[in-house]
């Protein structure tokens, strides 16, 4: 009773009494179905941690108040060692740290065990972006998901070591190139939520950000119907926009004039190019398909060969979209 | 007997202009070829000195770049820079030889009553290769620097097109400088311990050294293994780390901190060592639970080698290598609280002056103790997944790498400082400096607890907009904290020239290297010592004639009179 | 009086900081041992990814380690422990002050370290003639010339990991070491590749078809048959490298020290029975052999 009653008093000390939406002082929304277990532990080891640290600095204070030097005097005589005192606070922190081991790996063992129904979505990350693909095939770059129900992550990285968390979820779990590396977890509220890479992988690792949505019953499959028939449903410019969006060609093309990895697309249908092998073209439909498809054939001139090839992860209706959505892009219209 | 205690003239105190070991001898060369420990040591001193406030200016650089959520005062390769040179010069030249370097040098040999180390010429070596790593590490940065963070992971570090290699190669040289130390140290204890100096009569500073050097011996071949394969795997393609070639880019975080893990207690095991002797010295008291700190360095030395899988929990390895990752990283939290615990006792019903020294053995007990809990978040796997590559880590180890090891390093400068350099410096600014240090400290780095537990992933350029206030004021923090540091460099500078000549004994301490003249002769001491117990403050008096300290009885720790080599 | 030699005045080998000849070697000694002790960690590193490496592709080894002279290796072997044969009576020749045999043992070793290194030399740029270098520069080519009594066949075929037959190399004498020769057409049975049990590691190559690159079991190759060279085969060869190149970068250092300790025999260091030197130098050269001992076990003799 007096242990719960001064844990309350500590963890409303300590800031860590949540709100309505699980988040306190020191903790985002509780949104997964392991947040909660979580937190309680953090609160936990924040109460013991609180607890050590006044034992220790009330009792420098003083020390150093009641038995500060006085001139002419010495310390008083006082043993130098004692067996029952080192035993004590060895066994006491020792007991303490197994507890709070024990509670770590079981939640642990909750977090890396997913539930047998749960919902695959496919996850590629790469220099710096994500992309997230549907069991229909969809791919999108951002990670949509219904309520209440647990979904899985499998998931690849293209090039170096990325890092998939979602504070909100309290999941995290790095993607190695080379093998496939899974995680789990279940929304339990309607919302967006931020997706961070948390390995460091380079230029504009903070901002290989996507967005985690969580959909209220019933409506992911809606959404996912939707957003799956884009091509039928989008113009093409607006289609060929959020290809170009969600497929990582933004990251290394502007559609300002800036040149970043790769050229600025902005007017790019028509204009002259000058390639790397010296030679020139006019920017054509059959130009633009073949960048996409063989993008080291013919490179532009002043930048580097290192665009990948969409051979076989975009449709021909896709690049259609694309090349309608460039020539869009011609400075005069407000599209970008 | 000290050496200097009442010249012929009668004139008290100490005579920084008497022949001594900074005055024996002139000329660059005579320091640069010195076979003298003491020089050595200062040589060492002002080199991580010099490091550390290199790796201040770019850790001012990434504070302020991180005003403002978006790009601030340069761009996201240059920022992903200075982050890692921050890092990679703080830990490889400044952190890890810190300590052992710059103050056991000094203090070791004058500790055990001897003469030098046991292998001064090793001991020289040791410090070119500093100097040589050093011009590795700085050509590094001067051609264009390495943005992998201080941590290398592949296939990152493998792939970029920053100078990757030439900082390895300094740092591997730099592991040769680490590990010749760790070795000198070992066989001087082992060897060349005066009579009556058993084991458990030695002070607990070179306790502390010790175990470091067992840890210095036995991790840094590792790391001189892992740097190589990483330069092999760059140069040549070796393929270990690729996976396209069948290699495995987390047997890289493997090798990495099966050397990274013990090596952060290289860097707190000498700086507990300090706050053992100050603590006692400080209290007027007799250290509480010796054997138990001094076992308790060596549990720790042991144990840190069985942890490094902690810093890999999401890295996809097994729970079952999780788990016990986990169990024994919470084993080790347990020697440091006995210390903790033993330290505190010490004061209880002690004579505590609030002098510099002291204010930095109270800052560090409150950082450390911070430092050390909030490791126990991380240890737990559950709390672990959430905290990982967040800012809690980095406040974490600021915690225990500032707040313990880099405060229990400036207590020790100002408790040897007038034993170096035969000079007092001004108590009032050093206490200032202490208190700014302190309170910049704790607001750089406490907001980042804050920051890491809602979510803000570390290295990062850019942020979002709810952590701004947070970054704010812990870049106000860390501006507070340069101030302390130039204060601190101002007031000691000063006392070269200016300060109140030193007595041999100024604090009131029985370890051996107060027996000697501030600062010393070159040959250190005139006789062999008969070592009695190094806490035994009571055999000590004060002489307001040399404002200093001298036993009560001089003959009682004489070996034989004269019979130097 | 310890520190002192016979003539009642201080040893002029004991430094000024040590109060006895006693403390000075044991310092010396322990600092040695400690040394020695970074040494195999440092080597020890490699072995553990050796270790691992060899644990999850063990078709790697088994077809690398046949590019190896494993006669060679013996000789190299043989030559290293008569090396530390002679530097350890070195060590005897010097406690009894016979100093003019001291050099000449010292000189055995040094030539024993040199002739180490040329059969290295002979074994690195075969290698070198063929491609099989490290995995960067690996490019293997064939030898026309070479007799045709031994073929090898080439192809990125995955392999069963330990269950592919391997047919013994009979006459390896014949074919200069790390040549992969053409195929060429005879009579012999292919013995059948087995399941793998784990189909996420490698492809299998249905037994009825035979290893890739050749038309039919029937058609293949003569009675001795190279292993099908695996993905990533040009990893054994950047282990190779890495751990006999390290191994011979510290050999170098031991005839460096050598040449030091023939100075120091000359100015006359050893006339007094005074030995640590060259006992140190004897310590160091017995960890440099038998870290080679475990090479020539591990890279050699896996076959």
């Amino acid at each position: 009773m007096i242990a719960t009653g001064l844990l309350k008093l500590l963890t409303a000390v300590t800031g860590s009494l949540p709100d309505d939406d699980g988040s306190s002082f020191w903790m985002p929304p509780q949104v997964s179905t392991v947040a909660q277990g979580v937190d309680w532990l953090f609160n936990f080891i924040l109460a013991i941690s609180v607890f050590f640290f006044l034992l220790i600095v009330v009792a420098m204070v003083i020390f150093v108040i009641k038995y500060r030097y006085k001139e002419g005097q010495t310390a008083e005589e006082s043993p130098t060692h004692n067996m029952a005192l080192e035993l004590t606070w060895t066994v006491i922190p020792l007991i303490l740290v197994i507890a709070i081991f024990i509670f770590g790996f079981k939640g642990y063992l909750d977090m890396s065990t997913p539930p047998s129904n749960a919902y695959e979505v496919l996850v590629e990350g790469q220099k710096w972006n994500w992309s997230f693909t549907y069991p229909n095939g969809y791919i999108d770059s951002d990670l949509h998901v219904p309520v209440d129900r647990p979904i899985r992550l499998v998931m690849g990285s293209q090039d170096v070591i990325h890092s998939l968390y979602i504070p909100a979820f309290r999941v995290k779990m790095d993607v190695v190139p080379g093998r496939y590396a899974k995680a789990w977890f279940q929304a339990t509220k309607p919302g967006e939520y931020d997706l961070f890479c948390a390995e460091y992988c380079g230029t504009s690792h903070s901002d290989m950000i996507a967005h985690v949505i969580v959909h209220p019953v019933g409506e992911f499959e809606t959404w996912l119907e939707k957003a799956s028939n884009f091509l039928e449903t989008m113009t093409p410019v607006d289609a060929g926009r959020k290809l170009f969006q969600v497929r990582g060609c933004q990251q290394c093309h502007s559609t300002d004039g800036s040149a970043k990895t790769g050229p600025s697309l902005l007017g790019v249908f028509g204009r002259t190019q000058n390639l790397a092998d010296g030679s020139t073209i006019t920017v054509d439909e059959n130009y633009i398909r073949e960048s996409v498809l063989e993008p080291q054939a013919r490179v532009v001139a002043g930048f580097e060969p290192v665009m990948p090839t969409y051979q076989g992860r975009l449709s021909d209706p896709e690049i259609m979209a694309i090349i309608e959505y460039f020539k869009a892009l011609d400075g005069a219209s407000s599209e970008e | 007997m000290a050496v200097d205690t009442l010249a012929a003239d009668g004139a008290a105190v100490g005579n920084p202009n008497r022949a001594n070991y900074l005055n024996t001898g002139s000329g660059v060369l005579s320091w640069l070829f010195t076979l003298d420990h003491k020089r050595i040591g200062v040589m060492y001193l002002v080199a991580i000195t010099t490091s550390f406030f290199l790796g201040g200016v770019f850790a001012l650089l990434v504070r302020t770049e991180l005003l403002t959520s978006g790009p601030t005062i340069m761009t996201a390769d240059a920022y992903n820079k200075m982050f890692t040179l921050h890092g990679a010069v703080m830990i490889f030249l400044f952190i890890i030889p810190g300590i052992p370097a710059a103050l056991g040098n000094f203090v070791l040999p004058l500790m055990l009553g001897a003469k030098d180390v046991a292998l001064p010429r090793l001991n020289l070596t040791s410090f070119w290769f500093w100097m040589i790593g050093a011009v590795f590490a700085v050509s590094s940065i001067i051609i264009g620097a390495v943005d992998t963070g201080w941590t290398f992971y592949t296939p990152y570090s493998t792939t970029t097109g920053t100078a990757v290699i030439s900082m390895t190669l300094g740092v591997f040289i730099l592991g040769f400088s680490s590990i010749f130390t760790g070795l000198n140290f070992i066989v001087t204890i082992h060897k060349m311990r005066p009579e009556g100096m058993t084991w458990f009569k030695m002070p607990l500073f070179l306790w502390g050294l010790y175990s470091t050097a067992i840890i210095q011996v036995l991790a840094t071949p590792i790391l001189g293994i892992t740097l190589l394969l990483l330069v092999a795997e760059r140069a040549l393609g070796v393929g270990i780390f690729d996976p396209t070639l069948g290699g495995d880019p987390v047997l890289f975080q493997h090798f990495f901190w099966f050397y990274s893990h013990p090596a952060v207690y290289i860097m707190i095991l000498p700086a507990m060592g300090i706050i053992s002797e100050l603590v006692a010295v400080f209290s007027g008291k007799h250290i509480f639970g010796y054997k138990f700190i001094a076992w308790s360095s060596i549990a720790i030395a042991l144990l840190s080698f069985l942890v490094w899988g902690h810093h890999m929990f999401t890295s996809g390895q097994s729970g079952i290598t999780n788990m016990i990752f986990s169990a024994l990283t919470f084993s080790v939290a347990i020697p440091s609280a006995v210390k903790v615990f033993n330290w505190l006792s010490t004061m209880y019903k002690g004579s505590i002056r609030l002098l510099t020294p002291m204010l930095y053995v109270l800052s560090f007990l409150f950082l450390f103790a911070i430092g050390g809990l909030t490791g126990l978040f991380l240890g737990a796997l559950s709390v672990d997944i959430h905290l990982h590559d967040t800012y809690f880590v980095v406040a974490h180890f600021h915690y225990v790498m500032f707040g313990g090891t880099v405060i229990a390093f400036l207590g020790g400068l100002h408790y040897w400082w007038p034993k170096m350099f035969g000079r007092m410096y001004s108590e009032r600014w050093g206490q200032v400096s202490a208190l700014l240090i302190f309170v910049g400290f704790n607001l750089t780095f406490f907001t980042q607890f804050v920051m890491g537990s809602h979510g803000m992933p570390r290295r990062y350029y850019n942020y979002v907009e709810e952590f701004t206030t947070l970054h704010q004021a812990s870049t106000v923090g860390s501006y507070v904290l340069a101030l302390g540091f130039f204060i601190m460099a101002g007031y000691l500078i000063h006392s070269l020239f200016r300060g109140k000549p030193a007595p041999a004994n100024p604090w009131g301490s029985v370890t051996l290297e107060w027996e000697t003249s501030s600062p010393p002769v070159a040959h250190n001491f005139d006789h062999d010592f008969l070592a009695g117990d190094p806490y035994d403050l009571k055999s000590l008096k004060y002489d307001p004639a040399t404002q200093g300290w001298v036993r009560k009885d001089p003959q009682s720790i004489i070996l034989s009179e004269g019979g130097a080599h | 009086m310890v520190g002192q030699n016979h003539d009642g005045g201080p040893d002029p080998n004991l430094a000024h900081h040590f109060e006895s000849m006693d403390q000075q070697r044991q310092s010396t000694k322990l600092g040695m041992w400690l040394f020695l002790a970074t040494e195999i960690l440092f080597f020890g590193g490699l072995f553990v990814f050796y270790t691992v490496y060899r644990g999850n592709h063990p078709e790697v080894f088994v077809f690398g380690a046949h590019f190896l002279d494993t006669a060679l290796g013996a000789l190299n072997t043989v030559v290293l422990i008569f090396s530390s044969f002679t530097i350890a009576w070195a060590v005897r020749a010097a406690q009894l002050k016979q100093v003019k045999l001291l050099k000449w043992l010292i000189i055995a070793t040094m030539l024993c370290a040199f002739t180490f290194m040329g059969v290295k030399y002979i074994e690195y740029s075969a290698k070198w003639k063929h491609g099989l270098l490290w995995a960067g520069s690996y490019n293997p080519h064939l030898d026309h010339d070479a007799p045709h009594d031994v073929v090898a066949v080439e192809g990125e075929v995955h392999t069963a990991e330990a269950d592919v037959e391997i047919v013994e190399i009979e006459e390896v004498q014949h074919v200069s070491e790390g040549e992969i020769v053409e195929p060429i057409v005879t009579d012999v049975a292919i013995e059948p590749v087995a399941e793998v049990a784990d189909p996420g590691r490698s492809t299998i190559a249905p037994a009825a078809e035979g290893p890739g690159g050749l038309a039919t079991p029937e058609a293949v190759v003569a009675e001795d048959v190279m292993p099908v060279e695996p993905a990533n085969a040009k990893i054994f060869f950047s282990i190779y490298f890495m751990m006999t190149g390290l191994h011979g970068i510290h050999v170098l250092g031991g005839i460096v020290a050598m040449l030091w300790l023939l100075k120091c025999l000359r100015r006359g260091d050893f006339d007094t029975g005074h030995f640590t030197k060259i006992d140190m130098v004897a310590l160091y050269w017995h960890v440099v052999d038998i870290i080679w001992i475990y090479l020539f076990l591990l890279l050699y003799l896996i076959d």
